[in-house]
């Protein structure tokens, strides 16, 4: 049997045409026109599945089976009008520390991996609403603790554009599915950069959406004040659908926000003539490497060209920035992280003869190091003696951080930066020392810092190939501006059609 | 500042977890690299700010006081390490 027989089916040019490189829009256009059906694209991420997953490692529980029989289920309800959803069928790819009822949800961890949840998280009924199909659990960083998924306890995985570099983390496994057509979209959860950084590191778009836009009940808490939901996708007009279908107000998550709902969709207009673009210019300093400030500067090129006002601005906070999030993320994620006791659910020590032991034993052994190293340092910054030095203190420069932004907003629809100074880096060049794993935030913590969302998008590949990520900032609330100026970068240079990558080591 | 071997074993007991004597160094160590690094707060223009505690604006947020019962037990009870009946197993608490 030829195993690419449902890959490839004729399109109008009678050029064969791989289902699996469209996008969620074009797909819902093919199956609209009847020239594809929602069992035959299943059937093809599945089959991907089967072909590329061995080299890029982004599953922790792939679903590509359970998906075929499902999108046949949903094939005939759609075909008899039971279901008239617009992307009924349309698979997905989660995140593993979204809870989804029935398959496991293992944060990466020894601590989870064997947990059902017994409740779909709101992100996961919104996507089954909607009658979208589970294509599998994607690997991240132990609960979200990283920037290279390399700390995930289960495996490693790799980057479509040089198996031998990281996707990025903490939403490597929903980036680097999205990047080799395992998946078509996919959600990814974004802390500190989790979303964008690795959606830089593999040539697609991600979404961080202001803090309350999306429901957070049902994700694993990392750090409550910081964590936000988002679209990771192959496009910007994907973002916007996904983000219609994910946001809204939901009493059980209370840090929701009861918000009119918007139609993302509607502000995909190519067009950014006057739109007012501030470039801080301390994002473009030392430290970012030279290719990635070469890209970024004809980035703000073309914007100009595109008839954008941008201007030069000051935004002296980075360094601040990164450091108090790593106080206040470790802090929350020291607290949030303290129901994980062999209790209730999740691993529990054989090594015990009271319960102090099995509190003990079970964390000591069912953690991974980084998770634990945060665990200390949260601890450390909260404890009598030293909360005023560094917890009070970064409390404080959050409102420094918030008020920065607020003045620059007063001026700029928009702020431009790299997503992250440097391409994806080679596996283990950075694990061992987490302080330079913690450099590679640097552009992006701010933005959770004072809850405002942020986008990238490729703009670029360096000298090796390897893509380049931009970020665009937004004031709260305003993903429209955001997805409009995104959009139309987008359509004038044509990232997609020009690179794609090969699975190759270098 | 330094953080002494005693400080970091303190904050393991509190933080609940045990650390091996080989990680006792690397943790001193990383922990240490951090704590320099986080230490530029201390020289952030901050005089007179208030604290920002969540990415919202500050507010409460009330609902009534009602029991939600979640009716699947099974599912709940399938994750436990150990349980009997209907409930979770653990050591003798009162001895």
């Amino acid at each position: 049997m030829d195993p690419h027989k449902n890959l490839n089916i004729l399109c109008e040019e009678g050029k064969q045409m791989d289902i699996t490189k469209l996008t969620v829009h074009e797909l819902q256009e093919k199956l609209k026109a009847k020239e594809l059906t929602i069992t035959e694209i299943t059937k093809a991420y599945a089959d991907n599945i089967e072909k590329y997953e061995k080299d890029v490692q982004a599953f922790i529980t792939p679903l590509g089976n359970e998906a075929v029989k499902k999108a046949e289920e949903i094939q005939e309800k759609v075909e008899n009008g039971e279901i008239n959803t617009p992307l009924a069928g349309i698979p997905i790819g989660i995140k593993d520390n979204i809870c989804t009822k029935g398959v496991r949800t293992t944060c990466a961890s020894k601590m989870l991996e064997n947990f059902i949840s017994p409740y779909n998280a709101t992100v996961v009924e919104k996507l089954e609403e909607q009658n979208l199909i589970n294509l599998g659990k994607l690997n991240m960083d132990e609960f979200a603790m990283g920037a290279s998924t390399e700390y995930s306890y289960f495996q490693k995985t790799r980057n479509p554009w040089n198996l031998n570099t990281v996707p990025g983390g903490s939403s490597g496994g929903s980036a680097a599915a999205v990047a080799s057509n395992m998946v078509p979209w996919a959600l990814g959860s974004d802390t500190g950069g989790s979303i964008r950084q690795p959606a830089s590191f593999c040539g697609i778009v991600g979404l961080k959406p202001t803090y309350g836009l999306v429901s957070r009940y049902g994700l694993v808490a990392f750090a409550s004040s910081l964590d936000q939901i988002g679209p990771i996708t192959k496009d910007v007009e994907d973002a916007a659908i996904l983000l219609n279908i994910i946001t809204g107000h939901d009493e059980r998550d209370t840090t929701s926000v009861n918000k009119e709902k918007v139609d993302y969709t509607k502000a995909l207009k190519n067009d950014v003539k006057g739109l007012k673009i501030g470039i801080p210019k301390q994002y473009f300093g030392e430290g970012i490497n030279p290719e990635v400030k070469e890209k970024l500067e004809e980035a703000i090129e073309k914007y100009k060209e595109l008839g954008a006002t941008v201007e030069e601005c000051s935004l002296d906070i980075a360094d601040y920035a990164l450091a108090t999030y790593y106080i206040i993320a470790c802090a929350e994620a020291s607290s949030n992280l303290g129901r994980f006791d062999g209790i209730r659910y999740g691993y529990r020590t054989e090594n015990f003869s009271n319960l102090k032991d099995i509190y003990r034993n079970s964390r000591s052994e069912g953690f991974g190091s980084e998770v634990k190293r945060r665990i200390i340092l949260g601890t450390y910054v909260l404890s009598s003696g030293y909360y005023d030095a560094y917890y009070k203190k970064a409390q404080q420069v959050r409102t420094l951080v918030k008020r920065e932004f607020d003045k620059a907003f007063d001026k700029y629809d928009v702020l431009l930066t790299p997503t992250s100074p440097s391409v994806a880096f080679e596996i283990g060049t950075r694990s061992n020392n987490p302080l330079e794993m913690y450099l590679a935030d640097i552009c992006t913590v701010s933005v959770n810092i004072a809850g405002l969302p942020g986008i990238s998008v490729p703009c670029g590949v360096d000298s090796k190939g390897m893509p380049i990520g931009m970020q665009l900032i937004g004031n709260r609330f305003s993903e429209e501006t955001l997805i409009n100026a995104a959009y139309t970068y987008e359509q004038e240079v044509k990232f997609r059609e020009k690179y794609s990558p090969e699975f190759k080591k270098f | 500042m330094q953080v002494s071997r005693e400080e970091i074993l303190h904050i393991a007991k509190l933080s609940n977890l045990n650390l091996k004597e080989e990680e006792i160094d690397t943790y001193l160590l990383h922990l240490q690299d951090i704590l320099n690094f986080a230490n530029i707060v201390s020289k952030a223009p901050v005089e007179g700010l208030d604290e920002t505690i969540g990415a919202n604006d500050n507010y409460n947020v009330f609902r009534k006081d009602e029991v939600k019962v979640f009716e699947d037990n099974e599912a709940l009870l399938q994750n436990a390490p150990e349980k009997e009946r209907n409930m979770f197993k653990i050591p003798k608490v009162i001895q």
